[in-house]
């Protein structure tokens, strides 16, 4: 048969559409049980990286995970924790970019409170409650998941807060596209470092002030407020003040005031909860 | 023996599709900032090469001319998916940074064009061979930029540290430029320029 017949053409054509669609499927569905894997378990490392959690080399990261962090989901307008979530909610499930696509589980932000730039955020969040490792189960730290625009994509960090709801333990981005070398220092552990122990609220009486913010250029040490200051990243404006809006976005403030955006009104009741205990 | 040798270590230096094909380049700037990634970018590119090279020389005597393009491509596309899933599963930290980089593989003037000017024309064996061989001339210029980048862009090498950075309290100014894509264009510049004043037969002539 000449190679170029109709009936040779068509019969190569679909051999080698059939061959290399057979390969492509068995690798796809082969792999993906160790791809889904790999996923889950740099996700959980992020979050103890951000809880500051110490894993050795060899550690097995889920057993650490379970041992020291409880997720609860939040209702972000409500700011009260959600006891029975839905499937795509549950912890296990709990993907951000997918839910916040999802009109059905997602809300657009006006955009004059658009502070991080993401048009829209997931109705309900989860938060990573860090418990302390004795036993008792008490809540140390609380890790916040949060997303914004930096220069060139959305950045997805989560930030560590303490119990005392006031200073901030840990900060990482776990997915960004930012410059290599420029915005990409976001990665650099020297510059996650400073975000330890700065002062994220500034709580006396019933006044809360949010006072953390990502400044362009270097702190300036025996000034006042550098306890609430982080170093901007050099060459980067964009990225910096896009780290400076999410942050900010996502702790409440909405550029004008502090309260509704982000976990605003769950952070208010977590600060309400504690005054009642100082009363005590 | 020795066609075998040439077949296989003449693209390194000699024919490399990089440096004298100026092919490729466009993933060369691309991944090349540290070492890490260009390793596991040179893997996938040889194992497509010599895998699409194996497949269409096989089946060369029967490809109908009118669809030969589509054919190639099909069969190149598979493979990069499949590398793509392989690196998903076994190297996921790289496979983020490199990102839409390995699908980029497809549009990879190299493999299409081993295929078109060698696997077409040659038995499986030597094809397969060409492939290694043209993929080991993309690794060299890979591991050789990504190694000046990371070395004295980020001061490691692999990440482990060799030159401490003055940021993290160490004495060496890392260089921004080596960082940015572009600078893998000069690199790549003055590889070219050395190989053709060591090999003065790959200068070409004047117009």
């Amino acid at each position: 048969m000449a190679t170029d017949s109709i009936k040779k053409t068509l019969g190569v054509a679909i051999g080698v559409c059939l061959i290399c669609s057979v390969l492509v499927s068995i690798a796809f569905v082969q792999l993906k049980p160790i791809q889904d894997k790999n996923k889950e378990l740099d996700k959980l490392k992020n979050i103890l990286l951000a809880g500051g959690i110490e894993t050795g080399e060899n550690a097995d990261i889920k057993a650490v995970y379970e041992k020291n962090i409880q997720p609860v989901i939040v209702d972000l307008k409500s700011g009260d924790i959600v006891t029975d979530p839905d499937e795509r909610i549950k912890p296990e499930n709990f993907d951000i970019e997918a839910l916040a696509k999802d009109p059905a589980y997602s809300s657009v932000i006006p955009s004059d409170k658009d502070l991080a730039d993401i048009k829209r955020h997931p109705d309900k969040m989860i938060i990573y409650n860090v418990i302390d490792p004795d036993g008792s189960g008490e809540i140390i730290k609380r890790i916040f998941p949060m997303y914004g625009r930096g220069l060139w994509s959305t950045m997805y960090g989560l930030l560590a807060l303490d119990k005392n709801m006031r200073t901030i333990r840990g900060f990482t981005f776990y997915k960004h596209e930012e410059t290599p070398g420029l915005g990409g220092e976001v990665d650099n552990p020297k510059w996650k470092g400073l975000w330890k122990d700065k002062t994220a609220f500034d709580i006396s009486g019933d006044e809360v002030n949010l006072k953390i913010e990502v400044i362009k250029g270097v702190v300036l040490k025996e000034r006042p407020e550098a306890k609430s200051q982080i170093d901007g990243l050099s060459g980067s404006t964009l990225t910096t003040r896009g780290i400076n809006n999410l942050v900010r976005f996502w702790l409440g403030h909405d550029g004008k005031e502090w309260g509704s955006t982000g976990y605003g009104p769950y952070i208010k009741k977590l600060i309400d909860n504690l005054k009642g205990n100082d009363n005590e | 023996m020795s066609r075998l040798k040439k077949t296989l270590f003449d693209p390194i230096l000699n024919d490399n599709p990089i440096m004298l094909g100026v092919l490729g380049i466009c993933s060369a700037l691309a991944v090349t900032s540290k070492l890490e990634t260009s390793l596991v970018m040179s893997l996938a590119v040889i194992f497509v090469l010599a895998f699409s090279n194996l497949a269409v020389s096989i089946i060369r005597d029967h490809i109908p001319g009118s669809i030969r393009i589509i054919v190639e491509m099909t069969i190149i596309a598979s493979l990069v998916i499949i590398a793509d899933q392989l690196i998903k599963a076994y190297f996921y930290d790289v496979s983020k940074q490199l990102s839409v980089y390995v699908g980029l593989i497809i549009t990879n003037c190299i493999i299409m064009g081993r295929a078109e000017a060698y696997a077409l024309k040659n038995p499986p064996g030597m094809s397969f061979i060409d492939g290694i061989g043209n993929g080991l001339g993309y690794a060299f210029v890979l591991v050789a930029v990504g190694f000046v980048r990371e070395l004295f862009g980020s001061g490691k090498l692999l990440g482990y540290t060799v030159l401490p950075l003055t940021t993290d309290g160490g004495w060496y100014v890392s260089n921004g430029m080596l960082l940015l894509p572009a600078s893998a264009f000069f690199l790549i510049g003055f590889l070219i320029w050395f190989t053709r004043t060591i090999k003065k037969d790959q200068i070409e002539k004047g117009q």
